[in-house]
This record gives C-alpha cells, sequence and structure tokens, in this order.
C-alpha cells in the first residue's frame, strides 16, 4: 500500500469515521443502561435533515448543529418513553423509531433537497499541514466535531467510569434490582442517558449533511446506524475501544472509495461487508464469554430468552 | 355466542380507535407541514380502494409482506426473534436466481419448481446460521439475524456488479432478465403473481403446522416453557434450527418472488424494507394468521398511501412512515409490560 | 450489659393462609453473635426480609437503640444501621470490588476518587480480615471472597447489625473458618450480628446465643454454655408426628434394581451444587427416600438421573444397561417418570391446554403421521386418571388456569399413565394442600405396589417417614447416611441433615 493510499485511506477514515464515533458513543450510552435503540438509524437521520435544514433556513451552520442535537436527544427521549414508562418491546418500538426516522426526516428535509448551505467551518493549524504529505489531503483539516472527537471518547468514557451518575447507569444496566436496593431510581438513569445518547445520535447525523456531504437526501445515513449497533458490540461497550473501532470501520469505508477511485478490482461490497462479518466474528470468539462483556440488562431484550 | 361476539366487537372497536387517532395525528403533521390531509386520505382510498389496478396493487404488495410476517412468526412461536427477513430475502433472490441463469434452457415445468426451492433454500440456510449459532448457545439470534441482513444484500450487489451484470446497465447495474420459463406467471393478466398463492399456502401452513402437527405441538412447548420442554424429551437445539431456516426460507420465498414475480431481474433496492415490516407485522398480529392478513392489508394500503401523497401532493413517499411509525407508538404505548407477539 | 441494638417483639406475619412469622421476639446486642437457628419454612427467611425493609409486620414492633423503626426498604434499613448478607448476593458480577461498595456507598462524591475509596476499602478489610483486591472484577471471586464485599459493603455504609442470612452454604469449609474470625474480629468491635442457619456444627462453633425457631414461633433459647446439640436438633425438628399411617406391614423384598449410580459426579456451575460419590440403586416395588435441607443437590440430582445433567464421572445404568449418556426422551421412552414441584415451573407449559400438556413427554406412543392419535390418548389418560381416583378434568381450558392440586395431579396422571419404571418424585407435595399431598402419597405408593422404584426426594420428614422403604440423607452433594425402614429416628437424620459430627456413622 503505498503512502499516498495509505494517507488517502486514513484521512477518509477519520471523516466517515466522526459521525460513525458519535452514533456508536450516544448507543453506547444507552445500552450501558440496558437499552437498545434498533431504530438508532432513524435517530441519525432526524438529525441530519434538522440539522441541515435549519442551516438551511436560517443560514446558520452552528444552529443546524444546535437543532440536530435537540432534535435527537427529544427522539431519543419518545423512545424512552416508550421502552421505560410504557414498557414497550424494545425491538419493537427501536424499529418504529427507525421507521419514524425515515418519515420525519424525509418531510422536514423535502423542502431543502437540493439547497447549498455553508456547512460546517474546518481549521488546520499550520504548523500540522507543514507535514509532508499532509497539504493535499484532507488530514487535520476538520471541523469542530472531528477535532473533538477524541475528547468526547474521553468525556463518555470517563463520565461512565468515574462519576456517581455513571456508576448508576451501569448498574441499571447490569441489574436493575441491584440499582434499586442501592437507592438509584432505575428510569430516570435510563432516561437520562437516553437523552445523552439522542444529542449524540443528533450531532452524529448533523455531521453527515452539515460536513461531509453538505447536503440533504432521503435515507443518507444509508445504514450507518446499524453499523454503529453492531460496532458497539464489536468495542464490547467501551468507549475508547469505540475509537479504534470506528476509524477501522471508517477505514473500511474510505478503502472501498479509494480503491474505486483507483479502478482496482477489489469488489467494494466485499469491504462493505467487513463491519458486519467482523462483529459476528468478534462474537464467535467470545462464545458464550460474551455474556461476560454486554452489560447484563440487555439480555432480556437484545438477547431474547437466553 | 354473544360473549364472543361482544369481544371480537370491543377488539374491532380498539382497532378502529388506534386507526383513527393515527390518521388524525397524521393528519396534524400533514397539516403542520402544508398539506391537505383530508384531500391525501380522499385520494388514497379512492385510488386504493376504489379502482382495480389500486386493489391489484395492494394484493402485489401484501404478497411479499405475508411471507415475512410469517417468517418472523413462526420461529416466534418457540420464543426465537427473527430480525433478519431482509437478508434471507435476498438470498432467496440470489439463490434462485443462481438456478435460474444456470439452467436457462430447462423448461419452464422443470425450472419454475426448481426455482422456488431454490428461493426457499437460499433464504433457509442463511437463516440456518444464526439458528445453528444459537442451538449451540454462541451468539443469540436477534443480533446474528440483524447482522447478517446487511451482509446479504451486498453479495447480491456484488453479483449485479460482476459475475451477473446485464450487457449496457453501467449506469444502473441490474441482471440480464431471466429466461422466461423462470418468470412466476401472472395471474388473471395482472401484476398479481403466482407469489401469492405461495404466500397464502405459506400461512397455511405456518398455521396448520404449529397447530395441527405433533411438531407444532413441541415447538409451542419450546416457546411456552423451553425448560420443561426439554425435561419432557423434546430435542429443543434441533428445532431452534429448524424452526429458523423454516422461518428464513419464507421470506427466501418473499425474495424470489419478488425478483422472478415483479422485477423479471435481480437488481439492487429489491425491497424496502419488507424484512422488518413483516417483523412489526407478526408483532402486531400476534402471530395470528388471520391477523397477519389484516395487518398486511394495512400496511400495504400505507404504501399505497404513500405513492398517492407523492403524487398528488407533492411529498416524498418517505413520509408515509411517519404514519406507520405513529400508528405503531399508540400500539406500543397501549400495552405496559405486554409485548404483541406470543 | 449495654442496651439491645434490636430489639423485636412480636413481630406477626402472614402470607396468606401461612403464618410465616408468629410472635417472634428477639433481642440483638452489639458485641455478640447472635443465631436463629430453624430448618426450612420455619421463617427465618420471612423475619430477615422484616428487619431489611423488604416487607412489613403485620403486628408487633421493632425497636432500634430504643427507638421505633420501621424501614421501607432496603435502603431505609441501611440508613438505620442494618445490613443484610444475603444467599443471593446483591452484587454486580461485572462491576469491579470497588465499584460495587460504591454504589451502595451513602456518602459517594460525584465524581469517584477511586483511590481514596481503595484506601478506606483495604483499612476496614485489613481490620476485619476482609482483604479483598479493590479492582478485581467480582465475577472473578470465589463465592468466599464475593461475601467479603457483601460486608465490606455494608461495612463501609456504615451498618452496626449485620445479618447473615445462611452465610456458610456456598462456602468451602476452610472459607467457613475464615468467616467465623470475620464474626469474631466485629464482633470485638461491637458489631451486632445475626447468625440465620440450620447448620448446627456452625453454631456451636461462634455463636453467644442461640435462638430456635419452628413453624414461625421461637422454640426456645440458649446462651452458648447451655446449648447441647441433642436439645437444639430436638427444638428445631420437634417429635416425630404422633398420626402417622402404620408403614406397611412386613418388610417388602425388592426386585431387581432399575437404577444404579456408581461413583456418579456432576460438576456445579455458578450456583448449583456439585455432586460427588454418588452410589445409589432404586430398586422394583422400592421407595428411596431421600432427605436434606435445600441447597444439597437434591434438583441436580433428580437432573442428573432424568439425563439433563451430563455425569462428569461414575456411571448410571438402567435395567442394567448403561444409561450414562441417554437423552432425556430415551430414558423416558425406557420407563422414566419426572414428578417435580411447581408443575408449572418444570412439567408444564403455560399457554397450552390440558390435552396437549398430556400429550408432552409421551413420546412415540400417540403419534398418528403428522399429528397424533387425540381419542387414543384421551382414552388412555382417562384410564390414568380413574385409575388414582381423579375425575378427568376438562381438556380444552389452559393448563394455567388449573390449581396447584389439580395442576399436579394432571402431570403425575401423565406421567404415571404407562406403568414407569423408575418415578422420580422432585419435592412432589411441596405447595400442596392437605388432601392434595395425601392423594400423591397414596398414588406413589401404589406405583410402588404395582413394581416400580420410586426416589422420593422430600424435605419432609414425616413424608420420608411414611413411604421409604430405605432413607439416604443427602448433604452437600454427597450421601451422608442411609437407613432402612423403621431403624432411624427424627433427631439422627436431623443431624446428618444438618452436618453434624455427633451422628456420622463409623
Amino acid at each position: 500500500m503505498t503512502t499516498p493510499l495509505a494517507l488517502g485511506v486514513l484521512a477518509g477514515a477519520i471523516l466517515s469515521g466522526t459521525s460513525l464515533l458519535y452514533a456508536t458513543l450516544g448507543e453506547t450510552l444507552v445500552e450501558r443502561a440496558g437499552i437498545v435503540n434498533l431504530g438508532l438509524e432513524g435517530v441519525l437521520l432526524i438529525g441530519a435533515s434538522t440539522g441541515f435544514a435549519v442551516a438551511a433556513g436560517t443560514g446558520g451552520a452552528w444552529r443546524g448543529l444546535l437543532a440536530a442535537a435537540l432534535a435527537g436527544g427529544l427522539a431519543n427521549v419518545l423512545f424512552g418513553w416508550l421502552v421505560v414508562t410504557r414498557r414497550a418491546n424494545q425491538l419493537a418500538s427501536g424499529l418504529a423509531m427507525m421507521f419514524f426516522g425515515f418519515g420525519l426526516s424525509a418531510l422536514v428535509g423535502a423542502p431543502y433537497v437540493g439547497s447549498v448551505i455553508v456547512g460546517l467551518p474546518k481549521w488546520r493549524p499550520g504548523w500540522l499541514a507543514a507535514l509532508p504529505w499532509v497539504e493535499s489531503t484532507t488530514l487535520f483539516n476538520y471541523d469542530l466535531l472531528t477535532w473533538l472527537a477524541i475528547p468526547v471518547a474521553l468525556l463518555v468514557w470517563w463520565v461512565l467510569f468515574r462519576t456517581r451518575w455513571g456508576l448508576g447507569v451501569r448498574s441499571v444496566g447490569e441489574s436493575p434490582a441491584t440499582a434499586y436496593a442501592a437507592g438509584r431510581n432505575p428510569g430516570a438513569l435510563q432516561y437520562q442517558a437516553l437523552a445523552a445518547g439522542g444529542v449524540l445520535g443528533g450531532l452524529a447525523g448533523a455531521h453527515l449533511s452539515l460536513s461531509l456531504t453538505l447536503t440533504w437526501s432521503e435515507y443518507m445515513t444509508a445504514g450507518r446506524g446499524f453499523i454503529a449497533i453492531a460496532l458497539v458490540i464489536f468495542s464490547k461497550w467501551n468507549p475508547l475501544r469505540a475509537l479504534a473501532g470506528a476509524l477501522l470501520f471508517g477505514g473500511a469505508e474510505a478503502l472501498q472509495l479509494q480503491l474505486q477511485a483507483r479502478g482496482s478490482e477489489v469488489s467494494p461490497f466485499l469491504l462493505e461487508m467487513s463491519p458486519y462479518l467482523l462483529t459476528l466474528l468478534v462474537l464467535l470468539a467470545w462464545g458464550g464469554a460474551r455474556r461476560m462483556a454486554a452489560p447484563a440488562g440487555l439480555g432480556r431484550t437484545f438477547y431474547g430468552s437466553d | 355466542m354473544p360473549e364472543s361476539l361482544a369481544r371480537a366487537g370491543r377488539a374491532l372497536l380498539r382497532h378502529a380507535l388506534v386507526a383513527l387517532a393515527a390518521l388524525a395525528m397524521f393528519a396534524v403533521i400533514l397539516l403542520l407541514a402544508h398539506k391537505d390531509p383530508i384531500r391525501a386520505y380522499l385520494d388514497t382510498f379512492r385510488f386504493a380502494l376504489g379502482s382495480a389496478d389500486g386493489l391489484i396493487e395492494l394484493v402485489v404488495r401484501m404478497t411479499p409482506l405475508l411471507l415475512t410476517a410469517v417468517a418472523v412468526a413462526l420461529p416466534a412461536r418457540l420464543g426465537l426473534i427473527n430480525v433478519g427477513g431482509e437478508g434471507q430475502l435476498y438470498m432467496g433472490a440470489w439463490l434462485a436466481s443462481a438456478g435460474a441463469f444456470l439452467l436457462p434452457d430447462l423448461p419452464a415445468r422443470y425450472l419454475l419448481p426448481i426455482v422456488i426451492v431454490l428461493g426457499f433454500l437460499g433464504g433457509a440456510l442463511w437463516a440456518a446460521i444464526p439458528g445453528l449459532l444459537r442451538a449451540a448457545r454462541l451468539v443469540n439470534e436477534t443480533i446474528a439475524t440483524l447482522l447478517l441482513n446487511y451482509v446479504a444484500p451486498l453479495i447480491v450487489s456484488y453479483y449485479i456488479f460482476g459475475p451477473w451484470r446485464a450487457k449496457g446497465s453501467s449506469a444502473y447495474p441490474q441482471s440480464p432478465l431471466y429466461p422466461d420459463a423462470a418468470a412466476l406467471p401472472p395471474l388473471f393478466g395482472t401484476r398479481i403473481h403466482a407469489g401469492l398463492f405461495i404466500a397464502l399456502l405459506a400461512l397455511l401452513f405456518y398455521w396448520v403446522l404449529l397447530e395441527k402437527t405433533r411438531w407444532g405441538l413441541e415447538m409451542r412447548a419450546i416457546g411456552g416453557n423451553s425448560e420443561a420442554a426439554q425435561r419432557l424429551g423434546i430435542p429443543v437445539a434441533r428445532w431452534i434450527v429448524v424452526a429458523l431456516a423454516l422461518g428464513g426460507g419464507l421470506a427466501g420465498l418473499a425474495g424470489m418472488g419478488e425478483a422472478m414475480g415483479i422485477h423479471g431481474r435481480l437488481r439492487q433496492g429489491l425491497s424496502p424494507g419488507f424484512g422488518f415490516t413483516g417483523f412489526l407485522i407478526s408483532w402486531l398480529a400476534g402471530g395470528r394468521p388471520v391477523g397477519i392478513l389484516v395487518m398486511a392489508f394495512l400496511f400495504a394500503l400505507l404504501t399505497s398511501a404513500g405513492d398517492t401523497l407523492q403524487i398528488t401532493q407533492g411529498l416524498p413517499f418517505a413520509v408515509v412512515n411517519i404514519l406507520l411509525a405513529v400508528i405503531l407508538f399508540i400500539v406500543l404505548a397501549r400495552r405496559p409490560a405486554a409485548g404483541g407477539a406470543r | 450489659m449495654a442496651d439491645p441494638l434490636i430489639e423485636i417483639r412480636g413481630l406477626t406475619k402472614r402470607y396468606g393462609p401461612v403464618l410465616a412469622n408468629d410472635g417472634i421476639d428477639l433481642d440483638l446486642y452489639g458485641g455478640e453473635v447472635h443465631a436463629l437457628l430453624g430448618e426450612n419454612g420455619a421463617g427465618k427467611s420471612t423475619l430477615s426480609k422484616l428487619l431489611y425493609g423488604f416487607t412489613r409486620p403485620d403486628a408487633g414492633w421493632i425497636h432500634c437503640d430504643g427507638r421505633p423503626v420501621a424501614p421501607r426498604t432496603p435502603a431505609e434499613a441501611r440508613a438505620l444501621g442494618i445490613g443484610m448478607v444475603f444467599q443471593n448476593f446483591m452484587l454486580i458480577p461485572a462491576l469491579s470490588v470497588l465499584e460495587n461498595i460504591a454504589l451502595f456507598l451513602p456518602d459517594l462524591p460525584a465524581v469517584v476518587r477511586p483511590r481514596d475509596l481503595e484506601r478506606r476499602i483495604r483499612e476496614v478489610g485489613a481490620r476485619f480480615g476482609l482483604q479483598v483486591d479493590p479492582a478485581a472484577p467480582v465475577r472473578q471471586l470465589s463465592v468466599g471472597d464475593r461475601q467479603k464485599v457483601e460486608i465490606l459493603k455494608l461495612l463501609l455504609a456504615r451498618a452496626r447489625v449485620l445479618i447473615f442470612d445462611e452465610p456458610t452454604k456456598v462456602l468451602a469449609p476452610h472459607e467457613v473458618t475464615g468467616l467465623f474470625e470475620v464474626f469474631r474480629a466485629l464482633r470485638a468491635e461491637g458489631y451486632a450480628i445475626l447468625f440465620i442457619t440450620h447448620k448446627l456444627p456452625e453454631v456451636m462453633a461462634c455463636a453467644d446465643r442461640i435462638t430456635v425457631l419452628r413453624q414461625g414461633r421461637v422454640a426456645g433459647g440458649f446462651d452458648s454454655g447451655q446449648a447441647d446439640p441433642a436439645a437444639l436438633v430436638a427444638m428445631m425438628f420437634g417429635e416425630p408426628l404422633a398420626e402417622r399411617p402404620a408403614p406397611e406391614a412386613g418388610a417388602r423384598i425388592p426386585g431387581k434394581p432399575i437404577l444404579e449410580l456408581r461413583g456418579a459426579a456432576a460438576p456445579a456451575a455458578g450456583s448449583e451444587t456439585a455432586l460427588r460419590d454418588l452410589d445409589l440403586a432404586v430398586a422394583e416395588g422400592e421407595i428411596v427416600g431421600v432427605a436434606g435441607v435445600s441447597g444439597s443437590g437434591q434438583k441436580e440430582l433428580g437432573d442428573l438421573i432424568l439425563g439433563l445433567r451430563p455425569l462428569g464421572a461414575g456411571s448410571k445404568r438402567f435395567q442394567g444397561e448403561d444409561a450414562s449418556r441417554w437423552s432425556i426422551a430415551r430414558m423416558r421412552a425406557a420407563g422414566t417418570a419426572f414428578v417435580p414441584e411447581d408443575p408449572l415451573a418444570m412439567a408444564a407449559v403455560p399457554g397450552l391446554s390440558v390435552r396437549e400438556n398430556l400429550a408432552l413427554g409421551t413420546g412415540r406412543r400417540y403419534h398418528k403421521g403428522p399429528g397424533m392419535d387425540w381419542p387414543a390418548l384421551e382414552s388412555a389418560m382417562a384410564g390414568s386418571f380413574a385409575a388414582m381416583d381423579f375425575p378427568v378434568p376438562r381438556l380444552d381450558p389452559p393448563i394455567a388456569a388449573l390449581s396447584g392440586g389439580n395442576l399436579q395431579r394432571v402431570v403425575l396422571a401423565r406421567e404415571l399413565a404407562h406403568a414407569p419404571r423408575l418415578i422420580i418424585a422432585l419435592y412432589p407435595t411441596r405447595g400442596l394442600d392437605v388432601r392434595s399431598a395425601r392423594a400423591v402419597r397414596d398414588l406413589l405408593g401404589r406405583a410402588r405396589a404395582a413394581g416400580s422404584g420410586v426416589l422420593l426426594i422430600s424435605e419432609d420428614l414425616d413424608e420420608l417417614a411414611e413411604l421409604s422403604d430405605r432413607l439416604l440423607v443427602l448433604y452437600a452433594g454427597r450421601i451422608a447416611g442411609e437407613f432402612a425402614r423403621g431403624a432411624w429416628q427424627a433427631e439422627q437424620v436431623g443431624h446428618l441433615m444438618t452436618g453434624s459430627e455427633a451422628a456420622r456413622h463409623a
């Protein structure tokens, strides 16, 4: 692999991995609280469309970003009302959210299809641009979300593992009964995790429309929500591993694009499959030990009646 | 008996109220988007239910949904969650296509049954993988079927872009047309194809198998209390694999039906979410055959509404998903601590 | 002596028709280990649930430091300084020791400072002999160490009264010794310990004061100096029932062996009990009773014989053939019946009708093409019901609609319909009303008369006395003793059931 190709893949991985990372971090928080949101794809779409619509309508990418974050949070809270308060089936509710996202994003985005916006501004510090090979790539020329990707992942890790709130969330995800016996409020903690996760999901969607493509089209997330769900498993519900995983999975997509641009014979579809196959292989490798990695409370829903 | 009639009447009233509530909420959303909900609803009913073409379209759309719904409902009777209908559908279409392309010169009376069987096999084998993983207690079937969902369309795409690419279709790759012998014959000279028979047969098969045979009894025992079922000597692991394979096979038939009956060739985007919709249909219907028929009809009606919205109101088709979601939200919110599927 | 930390007077709790606690008086003093002794069903766990806020008493009161208290949740009980170490630890296996303890701390800061907490854990650990690695994930800890974490949790949450509910049930012998040293250290610093158990030797080893519960009431109490094992056992189990149907006259000559276990063993997973060195035989026309306190391996034994658990070692023979690897279906087809407690959990499928439940587990007998020969099945089952003098229930309703007694009858009718060679009865009368229980026992007797072999696993000594031709005692997964009919008394068996050395035969 030549250096320009490698750098191209790396650059592409970082770009496409950003939204993947935010989506994964959001879903990690939610699953750590014991809930699976299969409708993440819908939340991403809501974020992407809302962000784009507000940006195109009001001429401000920042406002768009804020709107996307709020919309994502609200969507997850709606989902939370179904699964926490009404105790609805998480899988069915997740799919309902997915369809809701398909439809709402189409409605919100419809007037703005084909609109042109000025996306999120990008910065590249001079000293980084001066490094060899960097000038011609997108490396280090990032918008705020990408620059904050690593800090946000660290923040999510820190919140989950170093704060009282995070301990409560993880306990609810492992054993609501024990959390309750310890005096916590499982429902409230789940709502809070969902809200935070939704905000991250909204940001993930917004990155696609406000930074990566600068357009809106229906279904533009193209399955990223499901890749993120796979990535949560692949990174063992750990935000730090999600960093590496997002780079890896994002890299697969970037590699595919680079190879196509170079007229390579390797089928892009094989690369697109890799996140799912990798996750399945990893699950197989854990075997029964999978139980030890997943939050125990996910067992009832995601894992059926094991 | 008046009691059961009263109960049926109440159930009907409940369903009607749900539908009305959903329509009302959707109307509000349409109003917010500066559209005319009344016209939209009237147009939909007039076309979908009031014209022959509309009714035909309904049946065409119902056909794959019936199959993907049973694909979920059958394993659900054992307590298994199959969210992999999409993938199983694609693999059914793929294997059936392979048969059609490899044996183009066979006459229809041989090729058609072969293609049907391959459609079933494709989905069945694809679902057997998660089945085996679950039976061996390695990976749960919910995740396994979900992950494999996204691998299957990519395999199909690989073939469409590669070995099976039709010449001159580089702009929008698809396979060449299937040999005529492999096409599912249309019914009554309409777009409805023989796949409808297959779908209805599948529904019947599902009901007969689960309710009337001793194998179905064992499967329902596993779904009711798998620990007791084991102690009674029922081979639980074997049935897990079989049930998932059967379900996957039916979804595969849906894929074969769409490819051989509607499109006439293999192309991307074969399924606009039939697998997931099937999951929701089965869940809403509680796995009951009559309920599946009704729900499939309803969902088909919704997609028809989506088309009408697009044509007459200028809304993207996708917006009809909001109505679908609202119906689901209402149903989900109405049942605290209870699921829909048995 | 200072005032008691906890005073309980007249505590009463009723669950439906059952009086679980009936006017209990108890005092817990600081610096003292108070043992609460009693067999299963005596009311010990109800009492601890009342103290820890899981439920409220119907009558009586609890005073803490002289003030009346009524904790409504475990968190409230902990705020009062009462802590409880359960049999099923309230621990989260995936989290570390430190995190588990932190979760229950009342004063945990918003930003957790692991190093401070770690220091506190090590300090308290050293003081009371509860050393554990704070960073270790709990799931990697042995059961004994997990218990230490539970205790640390409560100590750091400022408990002064510690209730231990059957703490030694899951411990290995050397871990038990360790636990008693912890008791000593806690006692020395003024903590009050309530030690709930049914194991005599332990009580003798560490208790300062002993209270015996029987059938929900305080049967008596001793200070440690005055306690005498024989008297304690007598108090726990009471005199044998005066009214008991006379055992069948004449020693029954057992026929050929149906089931033979030689050196059988099965490993344990999680909270199960491992089985070891089992030499056991059941012959035609005999009832072999198995006595034991709960948790001695009864369910595991039943599962082993049925074929649900594989043999880890040793052999299992059925009518002379090596059945060590037989599937459950094969065991049943060869003539094994399984009658468990709680039929809805283990022997019946809710959601299916009575008729369908009768059909399950009849193997190939009524297969007819793809379906079942329902008429033949129904007539055979009707015959089975009639042979038991049970009325035939309606077959259409879902089985979950039946009462406990009727449900057990359906299971029995199904299991006994084809003259099984071996009947595994696992607490068959548990939870049944007197009449239904009587009927079940008669049935087992009749099955024996018809030539079946019965393995009766029960916790009811009267029932075992009435029915068993031979009585085995199961303790900690091993057979602790064997008695012929009439050759044993409750006290002897009680000793073996509780692991006491006193009655071990040479």
